[in-house]
């Protein structure tokens, strides 16, 4: 039987793995986008454990919200992606150094 | 359980933006470059029409609709009211912008104003899902303006080329940054959630009254939530996309940027703190103070080192957003209602600063350095005395409104028992007086720039009648102050 607090654990890990992806990394801004995906998926984990050890279907809906928003974010960010890649002709992170001050 | 009629009732302004805003969509699909008019009259009406929905709802007490997932009460209808008047304003300043730089298309006016339907949905939020949404859609069209493309510009000065390569740019640091904040909003959402059963804002408000301890997961989920509620400020240490968005999106963008978000931000606090975690204010008080402090001190010191004048007020809405917090930590007797005196009278200032930038601004060149601003006196005189208003205002000098706006929030904090915290703020303040003089003595007293760029436009009298009506707003908003803060008071009636 896999108890809630072994969900909550790889949530948690899967946070911070999205957390720190978005700090540590310097080559790719697609990795940026998947870093935020998991942010959210970790999220979602957390609420369907809570909803399904607590009995209480909100929760899920509320997973659904996420997804869909997810899929928003991710088609916004990858239109922007594309007009960056567009002007710079790169998509590494440390060449997005043209604002400074 | 079922829905009434009288339900929909109550959100018949956020439905006529939705309405209106998709239906301005396809309207534009069928014009031409001639006809574009159509779109701005149509979004302006829109703002007007709304507007008119939002005053009628006036005054309804609280009521919640829909599940008790919308709440209509006055502080929601009156930032919703103070919204619609602000994106008229910015709209009419950002029209002559967007067709000299060729990117006059519905666009813009569609995106703001599905923005402007996520701050209405997020400011009346009763349920963390609302809240949740309200931001999404909020923040996603922002992040396409900023990454707003202008076609083709005719003659490039330096600086046009560089804010013409720095949108997208901007743009994506802006989405990095806003959808990591809303993450960690969800994250403590769902520890919140956890705990209490619930993401309704009642129900987790009174579910923490009960409790005479507080377990540890919800004050984890505290520390989320207010990490993104602090992202959206942008207060010190998550400032980091502020100048940068500020400075590289196009500064009609930039202008909408510097005034609404911080409307719905003032109203996403006031439902999150007030609303949902007013039993536990001790202890995020501790966490505003910090962020307080810092945010005034590096937005201070910071601005006092740019010369592009977009960068340093980006600079100065850090150190503002600082001084906000020390109004929402004041408490609710008089703290809360001088902070929304705050953030409106410094919208005004952040509106007239950008607008004047704008206004300045012409086809191929922007007008954003603090060197361009040299002699500016001696060649449109009246803009120049409204940048001094607003730039004194700023300041927070007597008789401006920016002065009247601190006065408030250093009397509640002193009320409040904050007297080491008050004299920190004037202290910074103080500092920040350099940065903002420093603008006035070069468009007064340097010499106007010997050459001057190509095309060189005065400002059109509509321009200088715009910006005119802003400057005397801040100065009479300062000598008659009472209106304002009534408006605001009353707000806080339950």
């Amino acid at each position: 039987m896999v108890a809630l607090s072994d969900y909550l654990t790889v949530s948690a890990i899967l946070f911070g793995l999205g957390v720190a992806g978005i700090f540590i990394n310097r080559k790719n801004i697609i990795t940026l986008l998947m870093c935020i995906e998991l942010l959210l998926l970790s999220v979602n984990t957390n609420f369907v454990a809570f909803s399904h050890f607590s009995e209480d279907m909100p929760g899920q809906v509320f997973v659904f919200f996420i997804l869909t928003v997810a899929a928003v974010e991710s088609a916004i960010g990858l239109a922007i992606l594309v007009v960056l890649f567009r002007r710079l002709k790169t998509i590494n992170v440390e060449d997005l150094d043209s604002l400074k001050g | 359980m079922s829905l009434s009629s009288h339900e929909f009732y109550l959100v018949v302004p956020e439905i006529w933006i939705a309405a209106m805003a998709s239906l301005i969509l396809i309207v534009d699909l069928y014009l031409t470059e001639k006809t574009r008019w159509i779109t701005y009259f149509l979004s302006q009406i829109t703002l007007i029409g709304a507007f008119y929905f939002t005053w009628v709802l006036w005054g309804q007490g609280p009521k919640t609709a829909f599940y008790e997932t919308f709440i209509l009460d006055n502080i929601g209808t009156l930032l919703k009211m103070v919204i619609f008047v602000f994106g008229f304003f910015v709209f009419m300043y950002s029209r002559k912008y967007l067709e000299e730089h060729n990117s006059n298309r519905g666009e813009y006016f569609v995106l703001c104003l599905f923005s402007i339907l996520g701050m209405m949905v997020l400011v009346s939020a009763r349920s963390f899902l609302t809240l949740y949404l309200g931001l999404e859609l909020f923040a996603l069209p922002l992040y396409a303006l900023v990454a707003f493309v202008r076609v083709e510009t005719l003659s490039r000065g330096l600086s046009q080329v560089l804010s013409h390569e720095t949108g997208a740019e901007a743009a994506m640091k802006y989405f990095i940054m806003g959808a990591m904040a809303s993450g960690m909003l969800l994250y403590g959402v769902s520890l919140l959630y956890g705990v209490t059963g619930s993401f309704g804002i009642a129900e987790i408000s009174s579910f923490l009254t009960q409790e005479t301890e507080v377990p540890l997961a919800v004050l984890f989920g505290l520390m989320f939530i207010l990490v993104g509620l602090a992202f959206k400020f942008g207060a010190v240490p998550f400032h980091m996309w502020i100048p940068d968005v500020y400075q590289g999106a196009p500064t009609a963008v930039t202008l909408f940027i510097s005034t609404l978000p911080k409307l719905a931000g003032f109203g996403m606090a006031i439902r999150i703190l007030l609303d949902t975690f007013h039993a536990l204010s001790p202890h995020w008080q501790e966490l505003m103070i910090i962020m307080a402090i810092l945010s005034m001190a590096v937005g201070n010191i910071a601005a006092i080192a740019q010369s592009n004048l977009k960068r340093m007020l980006a600079y100065s809405t850090i150190a503002h957003m600082g001084f906000l917090f020390l109004g929402l930590l004041a408490g609710p007797e008089s703290g809360y209602a001088a902070a929304l005196v705050y953030v409106i009278i410094y919208a005004l200032m952040a509106l007239g600063a950008f607008g004047i930038i704008i206004a300045l601004s012409y086809r191929g060149f922007e007008f954003e350095n603090i060197e361009d601003f040299k002699g500016l006196a001696k060649r449109e005189p009246w803009i120049a005395l409204m940048m001094m208003f607003i730039l004194l205002s700023l300041t927070g000098i007597p008789p401006f409104a920016g002065f009247y706006a601190k006065f408030l929030v250093l009397n509640a904090l002193i009320h409040a028992g904050y007297v080491w915290l008050a004299a920190v703020a004037v202290l910074f303040s103080v500092i920040g007086a350099y940065y903002y003089l420093r603008v006035i003595k070069v468009m007064f007293f340097d010499e106007p720039k010997e050459t001057l760029p190509l095309q060189y436009q005065k400002v059109s009298k509509s321009g200088v009648a715009l910006v005119a009506v802003n400057g005397f707003s801040v100065l009479l908003l300062g000598i008659f102050p009472a209106f304002i803060f009534d408006l605001a008071v009353s707000a806080f009636v339950r």
